[in-house]
């Protein structure tokens, strides 16, 4: 079973050109590979809206909240300790930890939930079939229209494809 | 860099580039680049010398093993440490390993935010060196607690004692803040090299190699939509980064400075301290880094502007450590305390004299030697600062414990400190462990971030 149609090319100029066109013309399941970060891309391919810093938001609040909750709670009620007089709820005493928490629980949401939204670890993915793949983490550049797509059709697909100047166009299996 | 004035075509490249050596020389493309480093690991073959060097470094980390294992079995009594100098090597040595891991964070971190490109070919190892130092910096509390099997009390948990931690004392800031510390260096350490791991899966030629990178490398494939989450995530992972990397020393500083012994308690010590850990931190990169360059022939990616860059970071921070010492001086003959004025004429005069002085030579002399471009750009030259300034940063550590401790209020409870083979052997064990975790990583992962050094290719840039 078909997965896709993958375009390889050799720089990013050509790949950015030939997924904004793509966008163009309507295919909505489609997804580039690249050896790092293109920023026009992620435009290119309305991806830039992440989610990830709303997630790291409500991490550092949920941790700050549970540092300075955690520090009330034993020095006021669980384990109230008279050291030097200090009132048992010392506040200024509990930034600190609270601040590291924050820190902790922002970094913990950051990593974690970056791997989550990306359903990463996948030790399977149909895109590795693509012959030359491997070159998509050294100097190549790939495009992969999904036969998913609503407006996908092999043949036309194909022909879009080719007329973007790609290296080459080959056929992804499942 | 400043905007091409009008009469300067703009294909040229503007004036300053060409002033300063580049940040990666010419003549490489995204597969050199990606050939070059993945090849260290993958073909090259390990290098004779990194056998010589681990053999040196793993018998070091076997002399850890062996004073640690005696440290168990006898208690912290074979050690120096005394009242009233119950802060001895352990806590002298805690500081230093905690301050030199933070330039790594710094040059990971807060030269991100700041847009310096050249940090992209020294953030990795950096990064490494950070994650080793304190992993070696963690040791010192938990073995100076004389039950380190109980270390696990430090931590509030449920227990069947019904007692918890004691939220005023640093002690437990301290807990809180270095394993954050570490936790966040290893997860940054990791999230920037899940790029690099699926580079060396890809074009790895044995299997095993491939399912070892390939599982590390959680099945990267390089989508422009994980790059855009990635990105992100990684750019929040600095800015949270950065305020934890000040706060980790300060709370370190706090350890002295909420105490009331004379000598540790004075509200300069959070920067004068911060400044210091940064100041040894890029002491220890360069001490790293001209060795690795040459030794692995990476003068390409590492280039003499690299050495020149931390030079100069060296100086500032230096400068200011320079200040924190001055006003400590300052202060403790403005304040008229007799306490703060006779420790710091003890420290001048003391028992202890030889320690101050040495401190002042190889922290605040010899470095202003670095306002000498030509001694900027003197590789060897610069390696023995590096050298020094290390040295130096483990002397005021010692200073700033053991001549405080030595005499404080009471002549009747003064006492002296001597460090014991026993203090040694840990200290000197734990730069084994350093060494070694530095020579399995040089030997098994990249030593240098591949995708960010491919963005700093002209080609990578997308012309509209």
């Amino acid at each position: 079973m078909l997965y896709g149609l993958m375009a390889e090319f050799d720089n990013p100029d050509t790949l950015v050109a030939a997924s904004r066109r793509a966008r163009q013309e309507g295919y909505r399941r489609l997804d580039a590979y690249t050896p790092f970060p293109i920023e026009e891309l992620h435009e290119a391919l309305d991806a830039h809206r992440t989610g990830v810093p709303l997630l790291v938001l409500i991490g550092g609040i949920v941790g700050g909240l549970t540092g300075y909750g955690l520090q009330y709670w034993v020095s006021a009620v669980a384990y109230p300790l008279n050291i030097g007089g200090r009132p048992f709820h010392s506040w200024p005493s509990f930034i600190p930890v609270t601040f590291e928490m924050t820190v902790l629980f922002a970094s913990l949401t950051a990593v974690f939930g970056m791997l989550a939204l990306n359903k990463l670890p996948k030790p399977y993915h149909p895109v590795f079939n693509a012959p030359r793949f491997a070159l998509a983490t050294r100097d190549r550049f790939f495009l992969c229209i999904e036969a998913e797509d609503p407006k996908f059709d092999a043949a036309a697909t194909r022909r879009f494809l080719e007329s973007c100047a790609p290296r080459e166009v080959t056929d992804v299996e499942q | 860099m400043s905007p091409a004035s009008p009469e300067i075509p703009t294909d040229r490249p503007p004036l300053a580039a060409l002033a300063d050596p580049p940040v990666i020389a010419p003549g490489h493309t995204f597969a050199t680049i990606t050939d070059k480093i993945s090849a260290i690991v993958l073909t090259r073959g390990t290098p004779l010398g990194w056998f010589v060097g681990f053999a040196i470094a793993f018998a070091f980390l076997m002399m850890f093993l062996m004073a640690v294992t005696w440290l168990f079995i006898k208690g912290v009594g074979i050690w120096g440490i005394n009242v009233p100098v119950a802060w001895g090597f352990a806590i002298v040595n805690f500081v230093w390993w905690i301050g030199i891991g933070h330039a790594g964070t710094l040059i990971s971190a807060i030269l991100l935010l700041l847009h310096q490109r050249w940090r992209t070919s020294i953030n990795r190892f950096a990064e490494a060196m950070t994650l080793f130092a304190v992993a070696c910096a963690g040791m010192f509390p938990v073995l100076h607690m004389g039950r380190p099997w109980l270390a696990y009390w430090l931590f509030p948990y449920p227990n069947s004692m019904s007692v918890w931690p004691q939220f005023r004392s640093p002690l437990v800031w301290d807990v809180f803040a270095v394993s954050t510390y570490a936790t966040v260096s290893a997860m940054f350490w990791f999230i920037g090299l899940i790029p690099d791991l699926a580079t060396l899966r890809d074009r790895s030629t044995s299997a095993t190699k491939r399912v070892i990178y390939g599982v590390l490398a959680l099945g990267w494939r390089g989508s422009a939509r994980h790059w855009a989450r990635y990105e992100a995530a990684y750019l929040l992972l600095a800015g949270l980064a950065t305020p934890l990397v000040i706060s980790v020393h300060t709370v370190v500083s706090f350890d002295f400075a909420i105490a009331i012994v004379p000598g540790w308690h004075t509200t300069i010590f959070p920067p004068y301290f911060v400044a210091g850990a940064i100041y040894s931190g890029f002491a220890m990169v360069l001490t790293l880094a001209i060795p690795i360059r040459a030794a692995y022939g990476l003068k390409d990616f590492i280039t003499d502007r690299h050495l020149e860059n931390m030079a100069k970071i060296m100086l500032a921070t230096g400068l200011i450590v320079a200040y924190g010492y001055s006003i400590e001086a300052f202060m403790s003959w403005y304040s008229g305390n007799t306490y703060e004025r006779y420790m710091y004429w003890n420290r001048l005069t003391g028992p202890y004299w030889p320690a101050f002085w040495m401190l002042i030579a190889t922290n605040i002399v010899t470095p202003q030697l670095l306002w000498l471009k030509r001694v900027r750009r003197n590789v060897p030259l610069l390696f023995a600062i590096s050298l020094v300034v290390n040295t130096g940063m483990w002397l005021e550590r010692f200073v700033i414990v053991v001549t405080s401790l030595h005499r404080d209020y009471l002549p009747s409870s003064w006492g002296m400190y001597y460090p014991t083979m026993w203090d040694w052997f840990t200290y000197l064990g734990t730069l084994g462990l350093f060494v070694v975790l530095l020579f399995l990583f040089l030997r098994f992962l990249p030593m240098i971030s591949i995708f960010e050094m491919r963005t700093l290719l002209p080609e990578s840039k997308v012309k509209e």
